[in-house]
């Protein structure tokens, strides 16, 4: 541990101080510091001193910062502050909002969110409600539009505007839900009666009797779970069935012990957006509304090909890493060039341990991949399953841990072929 | 030789090593030799972060110990090892003799000869030259069981053996730790660490550390290589070219007697640079023409 002695910096206790209240400061934009990261920072300050407002900045950064995207507020801040401490505080009114949109907005505002309904002059309440009506068992219908219009609709959905009886049906029905998989052979090993002879171990304990090897030992093979990543298209076309899916996606991903080590979930429309943060709130209602305002491009239009490229650019490298299992969850209509979309699929299937897709359209019985998108993306997919009912998600829960499992893959690619 | 004493000096340093670094660099590398504290470098691939520890342990005339992470690393062979097979002979060898006491028996058999030393345990040895420098490479690479156990040992540089007992650093060594950033490094661990993100750097300095590197090539074509590889990372690609590249790149040119870029060049030469190949395709035909008729055309000023 470094040792916290105490400060010797006669010369400018202000200087102390003001590092103080920049840490502050930086705290508030979602820095995470603590109060050891300060003193850290007012050591290394004492030690680079202070003559130099370059060699400064970077003494201060190497202790504040620990993220990339931290950067860039940090620039900000440091910018802000070091000019005048209470000019900043001025401005801090001003930069928070922008500076929150870093940080996730947790707690919505009765206001914010009476403001969020003025701006979007009730949009959904016309389209949630009848949705509610038709829904009659378990089986949840979806009204497939097949709308993909090529238009982003900057539009915010609120949660809250699922009726009440869509919310508890889903609850219900979540509750039951898992994903369970099986894990696997990691190349760490354990203590075990059988397997493979523990060198070290028998040595130990045959110490125990002066060097006499009564019986050997045994280590076996650790084992580890993948990572779950999933892509869920909410674009217009897919926007009813999303809604339910991302309650699916909750219960996932905070299923603690259930398997998985770790789940990244993304939403893509006419953009990529990383969800992960938000649904590891508890709640559901809390993760999903935060997850609604940060992706930006509900029930617009779709760009599968062009959202793929930018997972794989931006994030492949970095949570598919360790042998991720993906969970593709959309209709496929897509009007961009099929070109990209096969290229980016190819490059998505390669960088996988398993690449499922689910598709809900696929509950028709006479469903064809007659769709360019559709056709383009087949042959890159492990497998290819409905999704579109608790029955079909439970099947998805039966065999995901099978390796052989295609699903509908081939008989559809037959189609394609004909 | 000495800790340097400013960040100057540690910049001029490394430049004695053939190491170009920024004012950022310089500065977090000062803090990290002057405070002890553990480095963190974070960057894509080939932007010299594995370079810094090897500079840095050449100009301090230090040793470097290079513990490269992977899956599945664990303590046996990042910190310590006992030779089984070494033992059994001893063993054999007592009995044969007969006379196995079992004290002796023990201290022998769990003594230094029979111990196989790691990096970790090998970073913490006394030696002359002073503390070594420990390269903890790709710490991404490996999972969070090892990231804990790294926690403790960077924390106190200490490590306890059950059979010899607690085994301390007299000085703690130098510890820099690169990730490529493949997953998240745990906060608990950076937080001990001073961080750094290593970027790809601008045209001036990338000149700098090519005429350092490859002295050989000529000033012209160094500048078109630099340029060319500048623009190229304004595209959209899978894997930007990273300096090493760059350095790989000029030195293929120069093997080839190249004086200067053409498209026909690139074309035969690409592979140096760009290690997909989505991103060759991209850059077939009149792609390269343009990016190199861009990057001639801002070498025009100057």
């Amino acid at each position: 541990m470094p040792k916290y002695a105490p400060l010797d910096l006669p010369d400018d206790p202000k200087l102390a101080g003001n590092i103080a209240h920049f840490a502050r400061a930086l705290r508030r934009a979602g820095l995470p510091i603590g109060s050891g990261r300060l003193i850290d920072a007012i050591e290394a300050v004492s030690a680079a001193g202070f003559t130099e407002r370059r060699d400064f900045y970077w003494t201060l950064h190497a202790c504040f910062v620990s993220r990339p995207e931290h950067r860039t507020i940090f620039a900000q801040i440091f910018r802000l502050y070091w000019r005048d401490p209470r000019y900043l505080e001025h401005m801090m009114a001003t930069l928070l909002p922008a500076v929150h949109g870093v940080q996730e907005d947790r707690v919505a505002q009765a206001a914010e969110k009476r403001a969020a309904e003025a701006l979007l002059d009730g949009a959904g309440d016309e389209e949630d409600a009848p949705e509610a009506k038709e829904e009659t068992g378990t089986e949840i219908d979806i009204d497939a539009s097949l709308s993909t219009s090529g238009e982003e609709k900057l539009k915010t959905l609120d949660f809250e505007q699922m009726s009440m009886a869509e919310i508890a049906q889903a609850k219900a029905m979540l509750a039951r839900m898992s994903l369970p998989i099986d894990p696997m052979r990691s190349r760490r090993v354990r203590a075990a009666k059988s397997g493979r002879i523990d060198q070290a171990r028998t040595l130990r304990a045959a110490m125990r009797f002066g060097g006499e090897m009564r019986d050997l030992k045994w280590k076996t093979p650790r084992v580890r779970y993948p990572n779950l990543v999933v892509l869920c298209d909410i674009s217009g076309s897919m926007s009813q069935y999303s809604r339910v899916v991302l309650h699916f996606l909750h219960a996932v991903a905070n299923a603690k012990g259930a398997g998985w080590a770790r789940v990244h979930a993304f939403t893509f429309g006419t953009r990529l957006t990383n969800i992960t943060r938000h649904l590891a709130t508890r709640d559901v209602d809390d993760a999903l509304r935060a997850a609604g305002a940060e992706a930006q491009d509900w029930e617009g239009g779709t760009r599968i090909g062009r959202c793929l490229e930018a997972f794989n650019r931006d994030w492949s490298r970095r949570v598919l890493g360790q042998g991720a299992v993906v969970l593709l969850i959309t209709d496929g209509l897509d009007r961009d060039d099929p070109d990209t979309l096969r290229k980016q699929m190819q490059r998505l299937h390669l960088s996988t341990r398993r690449l499922i897709w689910i598709n809900p359209l696929l509950r028709w019985d006479a469903f064809a991949p007659k769709a360019r998108g559709i056709a383009a993306m087949l042959p890159h997919v492990d497998s290819f399953r409905a999704g579109h009912s608790i029955a079909s998600l439970e099947e998805l829960a039966a065999v995901i841990s099978r390796r052989d499992d295609v699903g509908e893959r081939d008989r559809l690619l037959r189609m394609l072929s004909d | 030789m000495q800790i340097p004493t400013s960040i100057d000096a540690v910049q001029a340093m490394l430049s004695a090593q053939g190491y170009v670094s920024d004012r950022a660099l310089g500065t977090v590398v000062f803090l990290s030799l002057k405070l002890g504290r553990p480095l963190f470098l974070e960057g894509e691939a080939g932007v010299g972060k594995t370079e810094i520890a090897k500079a840095l342990a050449a100009s301090l005339g230090r040793r470097l110990i290079r513990l490269q992470c992977y899956e599945g690393l664990d303590a046996s062979s990042a910190v310590y090892e006992w030779n089984f097979p070494a033992q059994m002979v001893a063993i054999r060898t007592a009995e044969a003799a007969g006379g196995a006491d079992r004290g002796t028996l023990q201290a022998e058999l769990f003594s230094d000869a029979f111990l196989i030393k790691r990096p970790l345990l090998e970073a913490m040895q006394p030696d002359d030259r002073g503390a070594p420098v420990l390269l903890i490479d790709e710490l991404d690479r490996t999972d969070e069981p090892f990231e804990a156990f790294l926690l403790e040992a960077l924390s106190d540089f200490q490590v306890t053996i059950p059979e010899l007992g607690t085994i301390k650093a007299p000085e703690p060594p130098i510890v820099i730790l690169t990730s490529n950033r493949t997953r998240e490094v745990h906060d608990a661990l950076k937080r001990r660490c001073l961080y750094h993100w290593v970027d790809y750097p601008d045209f001036d300095r990338e000149m700098d550390i090519l005429t350092s590197r490859a002295p050989e090539a000529a000033a012209t074509l160094s500048r078109e290589v630099v340029a060319f590889v500048q623009r190229l990372r304004q595209e959209d690609l899978f894997k930007k070219p990273g300096v090493a590249e760059t350095i790989d790149w000029a030195k293929c040119l120069l093997a080839l007697d190249v004086v200067t870029l053409s498209p026909e060049v690139i074309a035969d030469t690409l592979g140096a640079i760009l290690k997909y190949q989505d991103d060759i395709q991209k850059l077939q035909g009149s792609e390269a023409k343009r990016i190199l008729e861009e990057a001639k055309a801002s070498l025009e000023p100057a």
